[in-house]
């Protein structure tokens, strides 16, 4: 019998290492002759540079160079827009270094290179700038009035895109509904924050001509293309190694102005040359995401069933758009849910502000579109007296109706087309894990009866993963038995080497330990693009399993020669081929991996080699001198995966703090490579999502200062405040890759803000409390029990 | 997020402090044990000439039982006086406020003179010593001097110790008999600064059914820890009743004007107070009656 090993709790082959405190960092690596850098940043939402005087930091004691827009070479071109949309008619990017203007706090101005970073942080105090203040834009309703002062005076609009999607007939719905209920819906602004910010070292070797990039980026391959692209070299001449690292949560896949600049500086000076960025930085330099204001409108029939979707709302992009519109794309495109909504209209403005800029942070635009469509929900159930799981049954895809398109197009440019999923029977199992009835029925009764403040929720999600373009990979038996596997792909934390082993150990039938997975080296595989958007196990998964599988069949091509048997009658197990029936004649795999490259082997102690006579070239025509294979999956379009979430929270009306008293989540994203893998990433979600329910919210005045750049200020939830999270597992098959996999990264991310909210409004209907916005606060909460009480 | 540059002094003994103090004054910051300073100093908002570091000065360390009360040396950590069982044993609330003080390795570094000396209005170990009417031991190289609690904290990050003074020592009264106290706060997470906190010592008459005095002491509604004075007038002579409570945490909303800020706006820190003043009082009478001495 095979192995399984594709599906078994296999514990995380990155642990021992990083657990023990051996993990590599950037910041752990250090070069001789390193110089550190600092950034001079903008203390102003938006102003125009006059003049720079760096003259007083360029003479300072261990002060290499300071560098102001006109110093920084090739750098001096615009930041790229790298995912342009037809819709955004009105794209800006930065300069790596402002050049008349500054449009957000912690714009970079100029750059000081020191013998060490607490002198370059010196002499940052040295530079003069002269500026000249302009009205800042913060407010997103104000920017899009006609009168409101503009972050980009040339483009003469703060509305950076402008989208429309229409599906069915919205307004005959609307008009012939029995039923419309409206909602002004809010999420506040937020951003991921990585345990390890952001950080570059970069070295220019003369002994063989290249640039050495260490870089915490999600998106190696993109970097080094676009470093060789701006500095003119080939790109075998740019090596870029994003090693472990700590986080990503798509704030580190960007081409940010650091990521030109310190390889910039470590070629202009050869020298090698580090910036870390420190939790400050972090806060007002790597991208944010969330605040969207949503006035949207659901129509229903007598019976709860949804006639038609009709949702309008303001996008907060931040002071430029390198990263497109994606995120409010996504927001659109997954607002219906798990639900059938025949007839949709949703639009959308993206709108420019003097804060930080906006792409896609864990979730991505999908709990906003969540928190409006569940809110949604939730109000149709109130209004119509009915149970709140029960109006969500009423009005999902049925099992048989996919492939289901929602009828727009989605992020990767594809249809919105749901591939599978059985959302009535994901939902059945949630009920069934809380006990829903008797919960509703008994025991909310009876602890609302001791005057406590008890309540419970629902919430229901998909999520598009797995998205194109393409990733690939190599995979090598070695003729020592080991296994190679290299990616495009970098890892920051996902267990990318535990499962992407789990698949070529089934394939192969190896044990796991023997598969050794390099990633986020592009000297070790140069297509792809990045781990982003819930797609590496499905995208890279992919690829790896397809590279295995060509492996597994050149082997047993290979092992049918040499016993001159048909290929069919050969069994894998056990690492070895053999054949049916005598398990005797076969080979290891480290036996085949020598039989393809009859090379010396001095070592090799089971030697599978043996002399023979000569038959012409040592390889015959068509044989290569290894196992390997590398093979590419480009999805046709994202794989859906789904979930629901229930909770029971108690408040406090007297304080406004809440505690879950349990947390449900039922989850399907395909066939399960590791579930304690996936349950790892839905805690991590969840426990994010509780952050953007109660906790995290950036907070920016009318000036556009951030208020709490800090952790002291910006509350992450910690250990303390996350319940204990219990999982059931749903597995839909994708149909649409070789594994029937789909991602999870992202999943619990997404429904805690609905969750929440209607968890806490059923425990506090004595006081007929509304919740619209999130994050909650226990300011917050006790504010609307006051007004509406 | 480096420190401006500055001089590191690393002295063994209190006279050599004490000297180095007198010599550097407003030039010289005191490292205790770094759990407030060294952000600032990362952040550069202060920015010291020297910095004299005193966990080598082993003599401002320990916890010792006297005047009827427990002396802590400021160097000791507040981790040793979670676990000192003299403490558990002869003040309670202490014992009950510090775990709230941060997580438990802010706390392992964390000082009772360093939080002492830096008067946080929101930090738990100010708001304790007020409650319990406790004193602060000043030290300079012109001499010691013994500061009451009430006038030790001026204003947010500011008490009455001069530039050349360290907090040597820092005092907490015993509870008298028949008293009990309780130590209550809410904060957006475990282990943040309270958004409202508050303690409270609760003295029972002979009886046990009236109020002989009460002490109520709030952090984080002022810029320094603050005692609720109309409130604790009332309680004296109170009946042991729901409705006592009650009244003084209306009491307490009309005396306390908090600030807002970020995370709390100040009619939630008005409300909360009163609350938690109805809770607290509640809580520390329970305990005076239960002979619990807490």
């Amino acid at each position: 019998m095979p192995t399984r090993i594709f599906g078994e709790r296999i514990k995380r082959a990155e642990d021992p290492r990083l657990l023990t405190g051996r993990g590599r960092f950037v910041d752990d690596i250090d070069l001789p002759g390193q110089l550190h850098v600092a950034f001079l940043r903008s203390p102003h939402a938006h102003a125009r540079v006059r003049a720079i005087d760096a003259s007083a930091a360029r003479a300072m004691e261990g002060v290499v160079a300071v560098w102001t827009y006109t110093d920084i070479g090739p750098c001096q071109r615009r930041m790229p827009l790298l995912i342009p949309h037809p819709d955004l008619t009105h794209p800006y990017t930065r300069f790596a270094l402002a050049r008349d203007e500054v449009n957000h706090v912690g714009e970079p101005v100029a750059m000081v290179i020191a013998e060490s970073r607490y002198l370059a942080e010196d002499a940052l105090e040295a530079i003069a700038v002269d500026w000249e203040e302009l009205p800042p834009v913060v407010d997103i309703e104000a920017a899009v009035r006609p009168d409101a002062p503009l972050v980009h005076e040339e483009l003469g609009t703060n509305v950076a895109a402008h989208y429309v999607g229409i599906v069915g007939d919205p307004d005959r719905a609307f008009a012939s509904a029995a039923h419309v209920f409206r909602e002004r819906l809010v999420i506040e602004r937020s951003a991921s924050m990585p345990i390890e910010p952001r950080a570059i070292l970069a070295t220019w070797d003369d002994t063989d001509g290249v640039l050495r990039v260490w870089d915490t980026t999600q998106a190696p391959i993109v970097i080094r293309n676009a470093l060789a692209a701006l500095f003119g070299l080939a790109p075998t001449q740019v090596h870029v190694v994003a090693p472990d690292v700590g986080g990503g949560f798509g704030g580190k896949i960007m081409v940010y102005p650091e990521e030109v600049l310190v390889p910039y500086a470590a070629l202009a000076l050869r020298r090698p040359v580090k910036w870390t960025e420190d939790r400050f930085e972090h806060f007002v330099g790597t991208n944010h995401e969330r605040l969207q204001i949503h006035d949207a409108e659901i129509a229903v029939d007598s019976e709860g069933r949804i006639l038609g979707v009709r949702d309008r709302f303001l996008h907060d992009a931040g002071a430029y758009t390198p990263y497109g519109i994606i995120v409010p794309i996504i927001t659109a495109c997954q607002l219906p849910g798990p639900y059938k909504v025949p007839n949709y209209h949703v639009e959308f403005r993206a709108v420019y502000s003097n804060t930080v800029p906006v792409s896609p942070y864990r979730g991505a635009g999908r709990p906003h579109a969540c928190f409006v469509m569940e809110r949604l929900m939730d109000r149709v159930a109130d209004e119509l007296g009915l149970d709140r799981a029960e109006v969500r049954q009423r009005n999902f895809i049925q099992p048989d109706e996919f492939p289901y398109d929602v009828g727009l197009i989605f992020q990767d440019g594809a249809p919105t087309r749901y591939d599978s999923g059985n959302y009535p029977a994901m939902l059945d199992r949630l009920l069934q894990e809380m006990d829903y009835h008797r919960l509703v029925s008994e025991e909310l009764p009876r602890l609302r009866a001791e005057g406590r403040y008890v309540g419970l929720g629902i919430a229901c999600y998909v999520e598009g993963t797995g998205i194109g373009p393409y990733e690939g990979a190599h995979v090598r038996v070695e003729p020592t038995g080991h296994v190679y596997v290299a990616t495009g792909m970098p890892q920051q934390g996902q267990a990318h080497q535990t499962v992407l082993a789990q698949i070529v150990a089934e394939e192969l039938q190896v044990p796991v330990e023997t598969v050794h997975v390099i990633e986020g080296d592009t000297a070790h595989f140069e297509f792809g693009s990045g781990t982003y958007a819930s797609r590496s196990a499905v995208v890279a998964g992919s690829a790896v399993a397809l590279a295995a599988r060509s492996v597994r069949e050149q082997g047993l091509r290979l092992a049918a020669e040499e016993l001159e048997v048909d290929p069919a009658d050969l069994l894998v197990e056990d690492g070895r081929v053999f054949v049916r029936g005598t398990p005797e004649r076969g080979f290891t795999w480290a036996q085949l991996a020598q039989l393809a490259n009859p090379l010396r082997y001095a070592y090799a102690g089971d030697l599978a080699v043996r002399p023979r006579p000569w038959s012409g070239p040592a390889l015959p025509q068509g044989r290569q001198p290894a196992l390997e294979a590398t093979e590419y999956y480009s999805p046709p379009h994202a794989t859906w995966a789904s979930g629901a979430v229930g909770a029971v929270i108690e408040v406090d009306p007297a304080t406004g703090l809440l505690q879950f008293h349990r947390l449900w989540v039922v989850h399907d994203c395909g066939k399960v490579i590791n579930p304690m893998v996936v349950e790892g990433q839905i805690h991590g979600g969840i426990a994010q999502g509780i952050g953007g329910a109660f906790y995290e919210r950036l907070h920016y005045d009318e000036n556009g200062q951030l208020l709490n750049a800090s952790f002291m200020d910006f509350l992450i939830p910690t250990a303390m405040e996350i319940p204990r999270i219990e999982v059931a597992h749903l597995e839909t098959p994708s149909p649409l890759n070789p594994l029937g996999v789909k991602g999870v990264g992202e999943a619990g991310a997404i429904p805690l803000p609905a969750l929440v909210a209607a968890a806490v409004e059923d425990a506090l209907r004595p006081f007929q409390v509304h919740v619209t916005r999130m994050p909650l606060s226990p300011d917050e909460l006790l504010r609307l029990i006051h007004t509406e009480a | 997020m480096k420190p401006a540059r500055f001089v590191y002094h690393a002295p063994t003994t209190l006279d050599a402090t004490l000297q180095l103090l007198a010599e550097l004054n407003v030039d010289a910051k005191l490292l205790a044990g770094g759990q407030s300073l060294i952000p600032m100093l990362n952040m550069r908002l202060v920015r010291p000439g020297h910095l004299i570091d005193l966990q080598h000065v082993s003599e401002l360390a320990g916890i010792h039982e006297r005047d009827g009360g427990v002396a802590i040396g400021a160097m000791t950590r507040q981790r040793q006086v979670e676990r000192s069982p003299l403490v558990a044993e002869r003040i309670p609330l202490l014992a009950e406020a510090i775990r709230h003080v941060g997580h438990l390795p802010i706390r392992t570094r964390g000082t009772i003179g360093g939080s002492i000396a830096h008067a946080d209005p929101a930090a738990e170990l100010p708001g304790v010593l007020l409650a319990l009417d406790g004193t602060v031991r000043l030290a300079s190289a012109r001499g010691e001097r013994t500061v009451a609690a009430r006038d030790f904290f001026v204003d947010i990050l500011t008490t009455a110790a001069e530039p050349d003074e360290l907090v040597r020592e820092v005092w907490f009264p015993s509870l008298p008999p028949r008293s009990g106290s309780a130590w209550l706060e809410v904060a957006r997470r475990h282990g943040d600064y309270a958004l409202v906190g508050v303690g409270a010592v609760v003295t029972l008459a002979d009886d046990g059914q009236a109020v002989a005095a009460a002490r109520l002491c709030f952090i984080s509604v002022a810029g320094r820890p603050v005692q609720a004075t109309q409130a604790e007038a009332a309680l004296r002579g109170a009946p042991v009743t729901p409705a006592t409570w009650r009244e003084a945490g209306a009491l307490v909303r009309e005396e306390l004007d908090p600030p807002a800020d970020l995370h709390a706006s100040a009619h939630y820190r008005r409300h909360v107070a009163g609350v938690l003043a109805e809770r607290v009082l509640e809580l520390a009478a329970r305990r005076a009656q239960e002979g619990a001495g807490r």
